[in-house]
């Protein structure tokens, strides 16, 4: 069963149509996700990473290529794919309970009503808003709000779990607490889950894969690692294991070095001209 | 020597009903020529302890000592870097510095303050954009503007409130490299208050976390020894600096742990399956029943032998 392929990106491209051509973001992007497992998209801004993820969540279309979860073709969004974006995306007008509740009511219509409030406020508690859950957003601090938006998240039973750069707006030692708060509850749940990052130290603490990305126009995979730690994972032993420091270096070359030189992503569609700086991506640092 | 000493320092605020005690006992020494980082979770009391430092606010108890001479307000014995630059938006760079000098050096001859003016301005790289406003320059320009200000007032000591936090990781990284450049150079003794480890690392001689508001503390002081100059790169290979990480992120790790208080609460999750919205919510006239878990019927196969 671990063996078989959960989600599948097959032949995964992703082009623009410009003055000058296509401009290929992404191109011919495979890879099986296990079932329960964590994977890390790794790679500079601009290079396509955040794109895949949200052609995985179905808010980004596929110019060609397909997306396979459970057995199943993805088209379009859809509550079995819960993203967490990196701003926590709440509506200000709601409590973090209410926003939560958006989506449970309707993944669980089925249910009765008290079961649904049950549902959401057993999620915000584990995420340690048990005593704010009904504050509004302006009401609480920016690494509290992306508390709300992981429950949001797990509170649906999602297939996948879609994180963008959940932590990057935060300063490193919230961003730190977050992950704990995230992989314990990934570890109650498993559920597979596919993140997006530029941080080293985080890919290496959540991940049991990472894959990491060469530089765009037409960005591909450069490399997949595996990463082994022991789980469950604390800092201190995961920060203190032989091999931790190994790999942080092995990956900072990579993003280095071989990011921008990787064989066979050369463009081989003229697209370097014009910048990607439509709101999907950010704008690219041309090398 | 002893250039800064910080003695017992308290400080809370609000009325006595309902006081939140911000710091408590904060003693710190800082010797002259040194470079310490302050590291701490964002709203344990930084930038209070900051404000105390630069004489803006005063402590409630305890008492801080420059020079040997008690600290009575601020004054421009102490250059400060603010995290939001604060220059005044309708000034160019030029007089944006100027206006500080002009305060702080009137015995000097006007050529005397303009060439000190230019001197800090070339020591940030700024002089091709001498004349302009701050809404024209990046925010790694202002940020540069603003140390360039501090260090035109001749400072004692060089205070830096999250100087950087508010850029992107690249110009971040740059103006690291340019800091440590030129606190090399001046000999400078600077304060750092920052929340990332490895920039605490990276600058600092000595590394010391504040632990979690309220009644935040200066944690030990872990040095860093790791050999000047410090190259980004090469610093990630070297043993010192895993070893310094480790110890300080263990440090601030333990620090909001204490913090955390075992709650028990009845907690339930009921037993649903999520429903697919793409099926039709209900069936001739009646309604969907949850599906449970519980209630999933196992099959039996038969498979012949």
């Amino acid at each position: 069963m671990s063996d078989q392929a959960y989600l599948e990106l097959w032949d995964l491209t992703k082009s623009y149509p410009s003055s000058e051509g296509e401009a290929v973001i992404v191109k011919d992007v495979g890879f099986k996700f296990r079932k329960g497992e964590f994977v890390t998209v790794i790679g500079h801004s601009g290079c396509g990473k955040s794109t895949i993820l949200m052609m995985v969540a179905g808010l980004s279309t596929v110019t060609s290529g397909g997306i396979v979860l459970a057995g199943k073709e993805l088209r379009g969004p859809g509550p079995d794919r819960a993203v967490v974006f990196q701003s926590p995306s709440l509506l200000p007008w709601m409590t973090a309970f209410q926003n939560v509740m958006l989506g449970v009511d309707q993944v669980f219509y089925t249910a009765e009503p008290h079961e649904r409030r049950l549902i959401a406020e057993y999620y915000l508690t584990l995420v340690g808003l048990g005593e704010s859950m009904h504050k509004l957003p302006s009401e609480l601090s920016q690494g509290m709000r992306q508390r709300v938006g992981i429950a949001r998240a797990f509170a649906l039973s999602p297939k996948m779990l879609l994180l963008d750069e959940p932590f990057g707006m935060l300063d490193s030692l919230t961003r730190y607490e977050l992950q704990e708060v995230l992989i314990s509850l990934w570890r109650r749940e498993k559920i597979t889950a596919m993140m997006v990052t530029h941080d080293v130290d985080e890919a290496l603490f959540l991940s049991d894969r990472i894959i990491c990305m060469t530089d765009g126009p037409a960005a591909g995979i450069g490399e997949v690692m595996e990463v082994d730690f022991p789980r469950p994972r604390f800092r201190k032993e995961v920060m203190e294991h032989p091999d931790y420091y190994k790999l942080r270096e092995q990956l900072i070359e990579f993003l280095e070095v071989r990011a921008h030189q990787c064989p066979g992503t050369a463009p081989t569609v003229r697209a370097a001209k014009i910048p990607y700086s439509s709101a999907h991506e950010p704008a690219a640092t041309a090398t | 020597m002893i250039l800064l000493e910080v003695k017992g320092v308290s400080k809370g605020f609000g009325p006595k009903a309902k006081r939140t005690e911000v710091l408590e006992d904060i003693t710190l020494e800082v010797e002259q020529g040194e470079f310490v980082a302050i590291i701490g979770y964002s709203g344990a009391g930084k930038t209070t302890l900051m404000s105390l430092l630069a004489g803006l606010i005063k402590p409630d108890s305890g008492s801080i000592k420059l020079n040997g001479r008690m600290m009575e307000g601020p004054g421009p014995d102490r250059g400060i870097v603010f995290q939001n630059y604060s220059l005044l938006p309708w000034l160019t760079v030029y007089e944006n510095i100027a206006l500080a000098v002009d305060q702080v050096f009137p015995q000097w001859t006007p050529d005397q303050r303009r060439d000190h003016i230019e001197k800090h301005i070339a020591m940030v790289n700024l002089t091709p954009a001498r004349n302009k406003i701050p809404r024209e320059l990046s925010g790694g320009m202002r940020q540069r503007v603003s140390v360039a200000r501090a260090l035109s007032l001749k400072p004692d000591i060089l205070l830096l409130d999250e100087p950087l936090s508010a850029l992107d990781a690249l110009t971040r990284a740059n103006l690291q490299d340019e800091i440590n450049r030129i606190c090399q150079e001046e000999k400078k003794t600077v304060i750092l208050i920052t929340n990332d480890p490895d920039e605490a690392i990276l600058l600092a001689d000595r590394v010391i976390p504040l632990t979690a508001g309220p009644r935040a503390t200066l944690g030990p002081s872990i040095p860093v020894t790791i050999s000047r100059p410090r190259s980004r790169t090469l610093i990630n290979e070297s043993y010192d600096f895993k070893q310094t990480r480790n110890e300080v992120i263990e440090y601030l790790l333990m620090a909001t742990d204490k913090r955390k208080v075992a709650m028990s609460k009845k907690l339930v999750l009921p037993d649903l399956l999520p429903e697919d919205l793409n099926e039709p919510r209900s069936m001739l006239g009646a309604k969907r029943r949850p599906r449970r878990r519980s209630e999933q019927k196992r099959e039996t196969v038969e498979v012949a032998v």
